[in-house]
């Protein structure tokens, strides 16, 4: 397998904690402003950014989500296997809030255009933001850019970007694999 | 696991414990979903779906329906009462003549068992059997298993009686086959002439007395008597059958334990169950209706996921 590492552990944790402060400049005390981590891969994300704020900038309180778009996806039917759903965790409703979707990697925005729809069954939020770990550039079938990204990166379509967390993969890195088919959105 | 092993819901002997659980799991996000603000998930959207019902339903019926919008299905339905299949046409004709119309799944309730095998073979659609006769109606023993999953945290060991009519039951059946699939251990209980003859070839015991079986379960599914389906007189009167096979609350707080009270609707208050007992809290009759949506919901995303 050939595999090219895009950033390390130190990399990953320096982009956090600019990802953290540039969210912080915005939201400010985040009394209005609700994270949403898109599942699965976007939870770890969301998760280590809201660990971040309130460990280390003191946000006393941290409003935050886990959304499932698999009831969503413009893919139904569409794929060899049927699509898996995840676990949605949202107990409160986002009406007039700012929320803040959190992904791992932006793709082809298909995931971010069927979030913006699932999101609508908790309410109408103020404002919608994007935060991505990676923006895969020259990827995109649709108009959908990130508000807040970490790094850009230029990859080919049969390349895949693998983000690894500690938590589920035993160490924070970004993988550049231009052996398999990437089929994530 | 994240395909049915099935194209078809006609019964539960057809599918496999993978099935089951898959199934459950599935349930498990459509029931978060219609408790969310608003309930309606877009993935069918160019999904037809008919629902042609031979014979009287309330709850399977609204189930179904209510299960296809929240999935964005477009629905249509039928009731034998009012079409054409009183003019002479066949089943084949009938569901042929529904499928013209680009309809990708049919659910279908008949009073002959194995009518929807039968559809099933015949013409191209995803069939769903919601009641064949006294045959199997694999969606209520689904949510009648899902339920006690979510009462007591797994069905595997527990104990199950199924007391009533078992003979013209559906339910009973069903839920015999689910059951035991997932390592539950059935009885069932009634009047003699009201349980089939060699029942015990299911792997079923037979106990004929209402308070050693209440003693002995963990859950009591308390069926109706289907008065519809009696060509003859299995008991001597309604009276006799409430006092020797219907459930109080008196018997109920007799016992040591805390059994789960379950019951597949249309309740005959009085007579398999009191009205205190059927609104008790011990009783998950309502759960048993909210689960049906979600399970309904996971069944019919599933299959439709196999349509091509």
């Amino acid at each position: 397998m050939s595999q090219k590492i895009l950033l390390t552990s130190k990399e990953v944790n320096i982009i956090l904690h600019r990802l953290a402060c540039q969210l912080i400049e915005k939201h400010l005390d985040f009394s209005d402003t609700i994270l949403i981590g898109l599942q699965p891969r976007g939870s770890f994300l969301a998760k280590r950014l809201a660990k971040i704020l309130k460990e280390e900038y003191q946000i006393a309180t941290i409003q935050m989500g886990l959304l499932d778009i698999t009831f969503f996806r413009d893919d139904f039917r569409r794929g060899e296997k049927p699509l898996e759903a995840n676990k949605t965790e949202i107990d409160f409703i986002v009406e007039d809030k700012k929320v803040v979707f959190i992904d791992d990697v932006l793709y082809t925005g298909r995931s971010i255009r069927s979030a913006l729809t699932a999101i609508q069954s908790f309410g109408r939020p103020a404002e919608i933001e994007l935060l991505v770990l990676i923006d895969r550039r020259f990827s995109r079938h649709l108009p959908i850019q990130p508000d807040y990204r970490g790094r850009q990166v230029d990859a080919i379509n049969d390349e895949k970007v693998k983000v690894c967390w500690i938590e589920n993969d035993g160490e924070d890195a970004v993988y550049l694999d231009t052996t398999t088919q990437n089929k994530s959105t | 696991m994240s395909e049915l092993t099935v194209n078809h819901l006609l019964g539960i002997k057809y599918l496999q414990p993978e099935d089951i659980n898959l199934i459950f799991e599935t349930a498990d996000h459509f029931k978060e979903v219609i408790n969310r603000p608003i309930k309606k998930v877009p993935s069918l959207r160019d999904i037809t779906i008919a629902n042609i019902f031979f014979e009287n339903s309330t709850r399977t019926k609204l189930s179904f329906e209510l299960a296809q919008k929240r999935l964005s299905a477009d629905v249509i339905s039928f009731s034998a009462a009012q079409s054409s299949v009183k003019k002479g046409e066949t089943l084949i004709d009938t569901v042929n003549n529904i499928l013209s119309m680009k309809v990708d799944m049919v659910v279908m309730r008949h009073s002959n068992p194995g009518a929807a095998y039968f559809l099933s073979k015949n013409v191209k659609a995803s069939i769903i059997n919601a009641g064949d006769g006294a045959h199997e109606h694999p969606t209520q023993a689904l949510l009648d298993s899902y339920s006690i999953r979510e009462k007591l945290g797994d069905v595997a060991g527990k104990k199950v009686v199924i007391v009533g009519d078992i003979l013209h039951s559906r339910v009973a059946l069903s839920n015999i086959f689910a059951l035991q699939m997932q390592g539950a251990e059935v009885k069932v209980c009634g009047p003699n002439s009201l349980i089939p003859k060699h029942i015990e070839s299911l792997g079923v015991k037979v106990e004929p007395n209402l308070r050693k079986a209440l003693a002995w379960c963990d859950v009591a599914n308390m069926l109706r008597v289907q008065n519809e389906r009696m060509d003859v007189n299995y008991f001597p009167s309604t009276r006799e059958y409430a006092q020797q096979y219907g459930l109080d609350k008196e018997l109920l707080d007799s016992l040591d334990k805390e059994i789960v009270i379950m019951h597949p609707g249309p309740i005959n208050r009085g007579v398999e169950i009191t009205s205190d007992v059927a609104d008790s809290k011990q009783s998950v009759i309502l759960n048993q209706v909210e689960n049906g949506v979600a399970i309904r919901m996971a069944v019919i995303y599933l299959l439709a996921s196999k349509i091509k």
